[in-house]
């Protein structure tokens, strides 16, 4: 259907996100598969082209035999026009096929602020946004990623939410649709989604049926005959065997991140009260370093890319990460190949990890999210970083020629008072005091970057109450006084946050129940499209429709949002198992709020959260006793067919 | 590893021992390509190809790639150049050849000279265009054209994201007439001949050769053009090729911009 589509091109904004036929991107023969997925991510192109986990099942679906995988992105408002205007059905940029023709339309939930644009590619594909109106013909919709976590706020929309890491589940949510379809399609749509109910690590939301309580609060959840009483998550062991992507898609459109990534571990144990990564993807398994260097060396090549980014929550924590970044910097040294660790902390952090790592590209400035600006809100996130350490660190990194600072922090955490933010400031200041002896100079930047915190279920925080961005606009209000009262230090201080208003917005989808689904689609028929966007998000518009929504059952916004829960309340994801376990959860939020500290178990004796015995998984560190594998990076072009562009493996 | 000093290069780079001059397409679907997509992928490519470029120098070294008067976002070219500075002495047939497996489909090298004597920017002052109108009649686009070509000045108005701007198309048109391709040009996509009504789509073919100013003329700025003096509109978007481009002679004919490098390569 490219044909329709193409007139439609030239009239919208950067035409060639819709195209497809970048570089390493697949396009198999529609006869030759049994069971074909469109694959979505719910943002536009230039967000989520580079998404890693798309990218990954992309590969291993199209590896199959029997299956085939297409992408898709969200379409921006000027072309979703057009295609209304002129009949044109939500597509694939791979093969330009409508949605509607595949057997699984996979999406990938990164942050709930893709819900709206769900809605409009099921709208535009002309499938029933409802689950319970589609029939044999229509896709199953299959949602997925950190966010199907609590899938019940688009449980409506959604068939089946895939809790936990894909790379095996899509193989086997491929068989079960490819056996059903071999049989004749027997017992249609509501057999295949209970022969997926009773596999691992997918959820039908048509198969539970939610009870309500008259306090406003969830009574039950009740299995239909059956689904599991409760789903639990998948998790991929020995990341070694699964080298994924392999071969990264080259956007044709600038992205937001141009480079190649290679996740060196999965999971993390640091055990950040606020970060659902950090909870739900344990246990930590790294990727040995001969396979992140097999992996570099691929991704390289296949794309051509100038930067690999070494991807996990907390990359210096890799139990080999000295040699990897060594070794890496020798390889590539003087080919203009650089490399960059996208998450580092205070504490794990040196500045031999930070000079190798900018050896062979461009020094640009470091980062580090000390997230709490009191050592007192640090205790109560688990973020163990003092500010003494910061400044070592800093004053190491202006010493050694590094020029600018960022620095990363939440507002509106649990327990926070004003002082917490304040200290910011004081930081900031030293941070400035600290570079300018260090380096000598007057021009030492710092940068603070501030988020309003947003609780998340399968976290220690699932139960607080949400600050009112009212509170952390008035907190930032006076931070930025506080800032700028020295003005000598202040001037060299940048502050950044946005309005803290959808961040709230962002509390009722993540914290939401099944009721919150009538909250998205009424935002959804008034026009919101790319709530992520501040352009396009109205906060105005899901306050009205929230209160036309909820308010008549008995519920609300803030009860959603601002109020805290209480143990006994039944949680929307109580039944969803992402292996943690809930006293331990609720014992590490009691922690939290009399400031103890948790260590890792990385280092320190296993604290029971539960996921490796429910999961049967267990941490996979090293160091691996591999070594990174020497290649010779050489030209190509112009030299003997011997060498040309080859590698000396050794 | 050791910290830059003061004075020492951040990131010495071997000097462009030769430059090779490519020509190169943007076809079918990528023709959507802006020219800041176009550059990425190539410098993505020389990478893959491990073709030896020349890198500035400083702390964000970037490979040398210079370009010329690229063609406009969803307008196809079959006459694009880029010079590429380079570290090692090539032959440019296998530069060609290995950017060319580099590069996306789509993107798609056509010819690499060694550069001797002029640069290119003083070798091209002109593009030929081929544009195709579907659903306009050839007897409607020769009559706007007649109408056109018989003015002195015609200028149309662009918006551009820095504000709007006129343009004398008439005064940049060089030639335009009726018809396809001339002699030498790259095959294009099948056009569907001229139609009658009830007997198939009619697209009429028109080829411009337009003198590049200051801002450059486009296709699309002809088309305005054409809708102002005769009111001719097309009731689809039209698809424009750039056939080539070059030095004017007197008849209104292009030389080829890397010719001369040929010779000299060759002889």
């Amino acid at each position: 259907m490219f044909a329709d589509l193409e007139p439609l091109l030239p009239r919208v904004s950067k035409p060639v996100q819709y195209v497809g036929g970048e570089l390493n991107a697949q396009l198999k023969d529609w006869e030759s598969a049994a069971v074909r997925w469109a694959l979505m991510y719910p943002d536009a192109y230039e967000v989520g082209l580079p998404n890693q986990g798309v990218m990954i099942l992309y590969e291993v679906l199209n590896e199959r035999a029997d299956a085939l995988a297409e992408r898709c992105y969200a379409v921006w408002p000027d072309l979703e026009a057009l295609m209304r205007e002129h009949a044109v059905p939500a597509f694939t940029v791979d093969g330009h096929r409508p949605l509607g023709a595949f057997d699984l339309l996979g999406v990938s939930f990164a942050t709930e602020l893709g819900y709206t644009n769900l809605l409009t590619a099921l709208d535009l594909a002309g499938i029933p946004l409802h689950a319970v109106d589609r029939t044999d013909e229509h896709p199953v919709v299959v949602a997925g990623g950190h966010a199907a976590f609590n899938p019940e706020p688009i449980a409506d929309f959604v068939d089946v939410a895939a809790l936990g890491d894909g790379e095996e589940v899509v193989g086997e949510i491929t068989d079960v649709v490819r056996d059903w379809k071999a049989q004749g399609r027997p017992g249609g749509r509501a057999e295949l989604l209970a022969r997926l109910a009773a596999h691992d690590g997918c959820y039908v939301p048509s198969m539970y049926e939610v009870e309500y309580a008259p306090d406003g609060g969830i009574a039950a959840v009740r299995p239909r005959e059956g689904a599991p009483v409760s789903v639990t998550k998948r998790t991929t062991s020995d990341l070694d065997s699964w080298p994924y992507p392999k071969a990264p898609l080259v956007p044709l459109a600038e992205t937001v991140h141009e480079r190649a990534s290679v996740e060196i571990f999965r999971g993390c144990t640091r055990g950040c009260r606020f970060c659902q990564a950090g909870m739900i993807t344990r246990p930590v398994r790294e990727r040995s370093l001969r396979g992140i260097g097999e992996m570099v060396d691929a991704a390289v090549r296949a794309s051509g890319f100038d930067e690999v980014g070494l991807l996990s929550l907390s990359s210096a924590d890799h139990s080999e990460i000295a040699e990897i970044t060594k070794g890496l910097a020798d390889r590539y040294e003087g080919t203009n190949t650089g490399l960059s660790l996208p998450s580092t902390r205070v504490d794990a952090f040196n500045i031999d990890l930070a000079n190798e790592i900018s050896r062979n590209g461009r020094r640009s400035g470091l980062t580090f999210a000390p997230e709490g600006g009191s050592e007192r809100i640090r205790r109560v996130i688990n973020k163990m970083v003092s500010e003494d350490d910061l400044i070592r660190t800093v004053s190491e990194a202006f010493a050694q020629g590094w020029k600018q600072v960022k620095l990363y922090f939440m507002c509106g955490l649990p327990t926070e008072e004003d002082e917490d933010v304040l200290e910011i400031a004081g930081m900031a200041h030293r941070v400035i005091q600290a570079g300018r002896a260090a380096s000598g100079r007057n021009d030492v930047r710092c940068t603070i970057s501030i988020g309003g915190f947003v609780p998340k279920p399968h976290t220690p925080f699932q139960w607080a109450a949400q600050a009112h961005p009212d509170v952390v606009d008035e907190r930032l209000r006076k931070l930025r006084d506080a800032v700028n009262s020295n003005r000598k230090l202040g001037r060299n201080i940048g502050m950044r946050y946005h309005d803290g208003r959808p961040s709230l917005i962002e509390g009722l989808l993540a914290r939401g129940d099944r009721r919150v689904g009538r909250v998205i689609e009424r935002v959804w028929r008034e026009g919101g499209r790319f709530d992520g966007w501040s352009e396009h998000f109205s906060y105005d518009r899901w306050t009205a429709a929230a209160r036309a929504e909820l308010e008549p059952l008995g519920v609300s916004l803030e009860w959603f949002t601002t109020r805290e829960r209480d143990r006994d309340e039944v949680l929307p994801w109580d039944h969803l198992d992402s292996g943690l376990d809930r006293d331990w959860l609720w014992d590490d939020w009691q922690d939290a709020l009399s400031g103890t500290e948790q260590d890792d178990c990385r280092w320190t004796p296993c604290f029971d959260c539960g996921v490796c015995p429910s999961t049967g998984t267990d941490i996979e560190v090293g160091p691996s006793g591999t070594t990174l594998i020497p290649l010779t990076v050489v030209g190509g072009v112009g030299r003997g067919p011997t060498d040309g562009g080859a590698s000396a493996g050794g | 590893m050791a910290r830059v000093r003061p004075g020492e290069a951040a990131n010495p780079a071997p000097p462009t021992v030769q430059r090779v001059r490519v020509r190169f397409a943007k076809r079918g679907r990528l023709r959507f390509l802006s020219h800041r997509d176009v550059a990425r992928s190539f410098e993505r490519a020389v990478r893959r190809a491990a073709v030896p470029v020349a890198h500035s120098h400083g702390f964000s070294p970037h490979p040398r790639l210079s370009w010329i008067g690229a063609a406009p976002t969803g307008s196809a070219s079959e006459a694009e150049y880029v010079e590429i500075g380079l570290t090692r002495p090539v032959d440019p047939a296998d530069l060609a050849a290995a950017l060319d497996a580099a590069l996306p489909a789509g993107l798609d090298v056509l010819d690499a000279v060694v550069a001797e004597g002029k640069g290119l920017a003083d070798r091209i002052d002109a593009s030929r265009w081929r544009v195709e109108l579907p659903g306009v009649r050839s007897a409607d686009l020769a009559a706007a054209l007649d109408a056109l070509l018989a003015t002195d000045s015609l200028v149309v108005e662009r918006v551009t994201p820095s504000g709007r701007r006129n343009i004398d198309v008439r005064a940049a048109l060089v030639r335009a007439e009726v018809g396809g391709a001339g002699p030498g040009d790259a095959p294009v996509d099948t056009v569907p001949p001229d139609g009658h009504p009830g007997a198939g789509p009619t697209c009429a073919i028109m080829t411009a050769v337009v003198r590049q100013t200051t801002p450059a003329v486009r296709p699309d700025d002809v088309l305005g053009a054409l809708d102002v003096v005769a009111g001719l509109r097309p009731p689809a978007p039209a698809k424009a090729t750039r056939m080539a481009q070059g030095l004017l002679d007197h008849r209104g004919a292009l030389a080829d911009p890397l010719g001369s490098d040929r010779v000299t390569t060759r002889g």
